[in-house]
């Protein structure tokens, strides 16, 4: 049988024949993930099964980044528990304070995840791996604690909707307004139970980190991943970050996708998915005048350093409106070190912004940056539901780091071009 | 058989309106539960009394992969959900925890707010009380009804462990 990428890479780690779609395959996992939220009940679980010790010492990851800085004492509390479990499983892998960041920009800058690889984590956020090409994919804390005892899991090997994106973008449209673009064609279940696969030109020529801001999001069309070939580019980032033995990986000719989905990236404005779901999405010119409080630069979908990279050079010797509070949260540590040396937080603070630790934090309404009633907000983050960011009467816009930035910039919604 | 009242609610309710992500200091089943549905509407869950059942549109549970979803629904007393569909991470969460999800399509429409239902998940027929419409729906997947024998997913791992050499 011809493979899609999640059909090849199931293939790989398990002993069934991999036929049909809808079958049930049990699947060895390279890698089980879990963060201070979901990795307490993941504990839970993980001892109420009887389990003593994990499946692999260096295949279990716990990243305490949600609500850390522990932002109250029952987050403190939950971190501790993360922290003595790691301790007590011996986990290689525990990260914290001034060594965590973001989960999901914090493993492939560690080179923990690659090509073929099968990533289960307890946060939905887990299949932005996909744009490395690893089969990555949200669970819940006891499936997870299922996989950390096992070492593997059972998938429902999935449908693919084939998505071939062509054409040069016009200046300010990258990933997000890419995959925004999909979301709002497909719906927030259009991929519900499917993988997306993504490919085309524009794919070829868009950077690993790019593909990553794509894949993260998958789920927010309800995809259970969103794979990309790994191609060259795909390598020279793995190796780069300590990998070795990685390989190109591709899906055969002739594999046989549920859909396909045709988009030229050059008929593209940048993207904005408008309250309260990440498929109401609209080109930026028919957003302006949408009047803003805050700004967030940030987050897993956008928090890497290209991401900090483009908002500078929107922001760069101007000052953010005076009624906009901007918030930059690099996403990890490294980028972070790396934005202080590029002169971007420089930049950032020039602009009036508030520069922040590496967090989750008001992406899911956690810390750092809650919303009033009436207030709005436009994010590079990835979830726009009703009340996500604070109060259930407020309002969060979704887009790119040059939309945001710009946005800043004006007071209100705005083509980064106009600025 | 399950027996209790019917509370609608729309599509796409995710799981930050199920259980707001400022809640998730916590596992504790019962604690979750007295914040269920507070994304939604504050104080919603006051009307449903232990053993009702709520009825959704398309793609219920979407959003994040926090169990704290279906254990918030558990806490605040609720052992089955009816919706058109469910959102992936979601469904497979709820089985985990022991809570019933019954995807019953079009099956929604024959049900108003309030209606006394009578559910029989073995002959996978609902009967709406308040109007007399029987409703039959596909039976729960054999390998979800597995894991819900074992009472979840943690007997489910605990039966299979105790089976392996320490």
């Amino acid at each position: 049988m011809k493979h899609t990428l999640a059909q090849k890479i199931l293939q790989r780690h398990t002993g069934d024949a991999i036929t049909a779609d809808g079958q049930i395959a049990v699947c060895k996992v390279s890698l089980v993930l879990a963060n201070d939220i979901t990795a307490p009940l993941a504990a839970k679980s993980f001892y109420a099964m009887g389990a003593t010790k994990v499946f692999d010492k260096d295949k279990v990851v716990l990243v305490s980044d949600h609500f850390t800085p522990n932002k109250d004492i029952a987050s403190a509390e939950q971190v501790k528990v993360v922290r003595e479990f790691a301790r007590a499983m011996g986990l290689t892998h525990y990260y914290e304070g001034g060594a965590a960041g973001v989960e999901h920009a914090l493993l492939p800058e560690l080179g923990l995840v690659g090509p073929g690889d099968i990533v289960v984590g307890a946060d939905s956020h887990t299949c932005t791996y996909g744009g490395l090409c690893a089969f990555a994919t949200g669970m819940g804390s006891t499936d997870a604690a299922a996989a950390m005892a096992l070492g593997e899991t059972w998938f429902k090997v999935p449908p693919t909707i084939r998505v071939d994106i062509s054409g040069e973008p016009a200046p300010f449209v990258g990933g997000k307004d890419l995959i925004l673009n999909v979301i709002g064609r497909i719906g927030v279940a259009g991929a519900r139970y499917k993988a997306l696969e993504f490919g085309g030109d524009a794919i070829d020529a868009l950077s690993v980190e790019g593909r990553m801001t794509m894949a993260n999001m998958a789920i927010e069309a309800g995809g259970k991943v969103g794979l990309f070939a790994a191609d060259e580019k795909t390598l020279a980032y793995c190796s780069a970050r300590g990998r070795t033995g990685d390989a190109l990986l591709a899906p055969d000719d002739g594999a046989i996708y549920e859909r396909r989905l045709a988009i030229d990236a050059a008929s593209l404005s940048p993207q904005v998915a408008c309250p309260h779901l990440p498929d109401n999405v609209r080109p930026v010119e028919e957003c302006r005048d949408v009047k803003i409080d805050q700004a967030v630069i940030g987050s897993c979908t956008n928090g890497r350093i290209e991401d900090l990279r483009v908002a500078a050079a929107v922001l760069k010797g101007k000052k953010a409106d005076k009624n906009v509070r901007l918030i930059v949260l690099p996403a990890t540590p490294g980028i972070w070190k790396q934005a202080l040396k590029e002169g971007l937080l420089e930049i950032f603070m020039d602009a009036g912004a508030v520069v922040g630790p590496a967090t989750c934090g008001p992406c899911l309404g956690g810390h750092m940056g809650i919303l009033a009633s009436g207030e709005v907000c436009v994010a590079t983050t990835n979830r726009n539901f009703r009340g996500r960011m604070g109060s259930l009467d407020s309002r969060v816009y979704l887009a790119g780091p040059a939309v945001a930035a710009a946005s800043a910039l004006a007071g209100h919604i705005i083509h980064p071009g106009k600025v | 058989m399950y027996s209790g009242r019917a509370h609608k609610v729309g599509a796409n309710i995710d799981t930050d309106a199920i259980i707001p992500a400022r809640f998730l200091v916590t596992t504790d089943t019962g604690e979750l539960g007295a914040n269920c549905m507070e994304g939604l509407e504050p104080g919603w869950i006051k009307r449903v009394s232990p053993g009702d059942f709520i009825v959704a549109g398309e793609n219920f549970g979407c959003g994040s992969s926090r169990e704290h979803a279906p254990l918030a629904l558990l806490g605040a007393g609720v052992k089955v959900v009816l919706a058109k569909s469910f959102a992936r991470i979601f469904y497979r969460n709820a089985f985990n925890m022991g809570l019933i999800l019954l995807e019953i399509g079009d099956g929604t429409a024959a049900i108003g707010d309030g209606d006394r239902l009578e559910i029989d998940i073995d002959k996978g027929l609902i009967k709406n009380l308040a109007g007399g419409a029987e409703i039959p729906f596909q039976p729960v997947p054999a390998s979800m009804k597995e894991i819900l024998d074992q009472g979840g997913l943690v007997g489910y791992v605990r039966s299979r462990l105790d089976g392996q050499p320490a």
